[in-house]
């Protein structure tokens, strides 16, 4: 896996540095609050409903063994013993003390982790497919281009004020697993006439008002994407709004001044600035990043093991079924790791959880973990030999639920329990549709669904494009939830339609089986999903179903 | 008697564990909500609010609660407060 530089170490030791001392200066009051409220978010700390949140950068949601135990060092030392993942790919821990921050950094950095950028208005950890480089649907592994883009977004002098935050995702498969028409901008690999670039998508975002983005440039040379990238970032940064913070981002100026004229302003930027960039330079460092990206898969168990476990035992059978992706060698398979035990609260793991994870990926995942955005954890190339030793482990572990794409694969924000800007919970909400659905032994029967959400309109919990999307509010002081049907966040992206009034806290379990029970209804058989049987019937059976059935509940 | 403001309680969050606090009677601050000085008058609350504010080396983010005076102790008004005051509500089901 790419290893940082002596560059990046320096960097890392000496920004470090700077927020010890500045920390030092806050506690011992020669900077007000005021003043150090942006360099500690500039360090990723914030502060929440009941304490500080450290938020650190996993880079493409990729990690190596040694920092996923630096993380539950971490979280074990400093914190709780846990750790949140995110819906971008990162980690947070919830508890720290402010005193202790500067060493939690320190111990990042020693594995080559940080905090930086995971807050502000600046070009944030750039999010990729959690199966790149795996899975047998891609293209080419996408991640050294995170990386490059890694390098240059970080510090860089002109993009630390921007109008407001910005986050790229990136995808080397035409499967899009990284969402990428709901960032500020979104990377697809293509190829045309053999030759590989990306399509180029602006101005997607979920949030107060969500969007999905727009082709800006169908075919962008490979080796051209830095020029493009700044072009986009240094028009944005005149042409975005700094007079309201809700009308801050690039999908708004997008919008306001149509695509057409940001294109024109891009492309014209594009060709001012492009022959300040070294192509063969680009080529030459993405040649040294992509060898160390390469994994040489070996063969050393024989894969009777995998097909005897799945004939002998069903539970083995069903994770394999649910949990396990195709990838690109066929005597491998990309595993998904579910942080979402019916019950629990997604996307969290202990510290004997993670150690677990980083001993299983280096004994038998050629070192790599990845974290997804849909708050599981990955182990991108198991042999096939070996999965029956890594499911029972996992076991082991409580890390071993058979439940990926499925209802209770739930993506969850943390809401009103964490979140000092959230106006509801999620997090109960995910763990009670979890366990009421697993107590009617209904999931497997509903099969391929995502449940998506949020405790507030920024959308970190994407209800946006989930299949059902749940968004948590405050209604004159009572935690309301509206519902939203028909979202999708995958290459045929769609936002989704609102159902009609919400719910309260202890109404939306109810409402959510009124809904998958009308799907089981109305479907054509089992293999119609319910997104497919959506998109056939629309939202008014599911309306019907969902209010005629209570109708007081909806007034 | 017809209440014109509802009564309220200062808090914040400490600066240095960044849990959360209430000013107390005696102006120190407490992790324990009923032991919170209950203003019911809004221009000693504000009074008690500026103060609390000056006491940047030992707070941030203080701000008025508004909560319903019991024998127990102030009762919150909204229900985030309740969360702050009891912590996450799924505390229960953090794995072991």
């Amino acid at each position: 896996m790419y290893a940082y530089t002596d560059f990046d170490t320096a960097f890392l030791a000496e920004r470090n540095r700077q927020f010890r001392a500045q920390v030092a200066r806050r506690l011992d009051g020669s900077l007000t609050e005021e003043e150090f409220r942006p360099l500690r978010l500039m360090n990723g700390l914030y502060l929440q409903l009941h304490a500080y949140m450290l938020r650190v950068a996993v880079p493409y949601g990729s990690l190596n063994p040694a920092q996923l135990r630096a993380l539950a060092d971490i979280a074990e030392r400093w914190d709780r013993g846990y750790g949140h993942f995110t819906t971008r790919q990162n980690i947070q821990f919830n508890w720290p003390a402010l005193t202790d921050v500067p060493d939690m950094l320190d111990a990042l950095a020693e594995v080559g982790l940080h905090a930086i950028q995971t807050s502000g208005n600046t070009v944030r950890n750039v999010t990729s497919d959690h199966f790149a480089g795996a899975a047998a649907d891609e293209i080419t592994d996408p991640r050294p281009w995170a990386e490059l883009i890694r390098q240059w977004s970080t510090d860089h002098p002109e993009f630390q004020f921007l109008p407001r935050k910005f986050k790229i995702a990136i995808t080397g498969s035409p499967r899009d697993r990284a969402v990428t028409r709901a960032h500020d901008i979104g990377l697809r690999m293509v190829t045309l006439d053999g030759a590989a670039g990306f399509e180029v998508i602006v101005g997607g975002g979920l949030g107060r008002t969500p969007m999905l983005g727009k082709v800006i440039r169908a075919f962008l040379p490979a080796s051209e994407l830095l020029p493009y990238l700044e072009a986009i970032l240094c028009t944005y940064n005149l042409l975005g709004r700094r007079d309201n913070k809700h009308k801050a981002r690039i999908k708004i100026a997008v919008h306001e001044n149509g695509l057409e004229a940001v294109r024109d302003l891009v492309e014209a930027r594009f060709a001012e600035i492009r022959p300040d960039f070294d192509p063969a330079a680009t080529e030459a460092e993405l040649g040294r990043i992509a060898a160390q990206f390469r994994v040489p898969l070996s063969k050393s168990a024989p894969d009777t093991a995998y097909h005897d476990a799945r004939a002998a035992n069903p539970a083995f059978r069903a994770w394999a079924d649910t949990n396990l992706h195709p990838h690109r060698d066929k005597g491998h398979a990309v595993v998904t790791i579910s942080l979402k035990a019916h019950g629990a609260s997604p996307g969290d793991a202990t510290s004997s959880q993670m150690r677990a994870v980083a001993d299983l990926a280096e004994r038998f995942g050629y070192g790599e973990i990845r974290v997804s955005h849909e708050q599981n954890l990955v182990l991108p190339h198991v042999e096939l030999g070996n999965l029956p030793l890594v499911w029972q482990r996992l076991k082991a572990h409580g890390l071993a639920t058979a439940n990926v794409g499925l209802l209770s694969d739930i993506i969850a924000c943390p809401g009103m329990d964490y979140c000092a800007l959230a106006t509801a919970r999620s997090i109960p909400v995910a763990q009670e549709i979890a366990t009421h659905f697993e107590r009617l032994k209904l999931e497997h029967d509903i099969g391929p669904l995502k449940i998506k959400i949020s405790g507030c309109i920024n959308a970190c919990g994407h209800h946006h494009v989930g299949h059902i999307g749940i968004l948590g509010l405050d209604r004159a002081g009572v935690e309301t939830y509206q519902i939203t049907l028909g979202g999708d966040g995958s290459e045929d992206a769609a936002l989704g339609a609102r159902t009609g009034p919400g719910f309260a806290y202890d109404q939306i379990v109810p409402a959510i089986e009124r809904i998958l029970r009308a799907y089981l209804r109305l479907r054509e058989g089992r293999d119609e999903t319910f997104l497919q049987a959506y998109r056939r019937l629309g939202l008014s059976p599911f309306q019907a179903a969902l209010y005629e059935l209570d109708s007081a509940d909806a007034a | 008697m017809a209440q014109h403001a509802p009564a309220t309680v200062v808090t914040a969050n400490a600066l240095r564990s960044g849990k959360v606090v209430w000013l107390t009677a005696s102006d120190d601050w407490s992790h324990e909500m009923r032991a919170a000085c209950v203003y019911l008058d809004a221009a000693q609350a504000e009074a008690a609010l500026a103060r609390a504010q000056a006491r940047m080396g030992e707070v941030v983010g203080c701000y008025l609660a508004e909560v319903r005076p019991t024998p127990q102790g102030p009762e919150p008004l909204h229900f985030r407060e309740v969360f702050r005051r009891d912590g996450p509500s799924h505390a229960a089901r953090i794995p072991a």
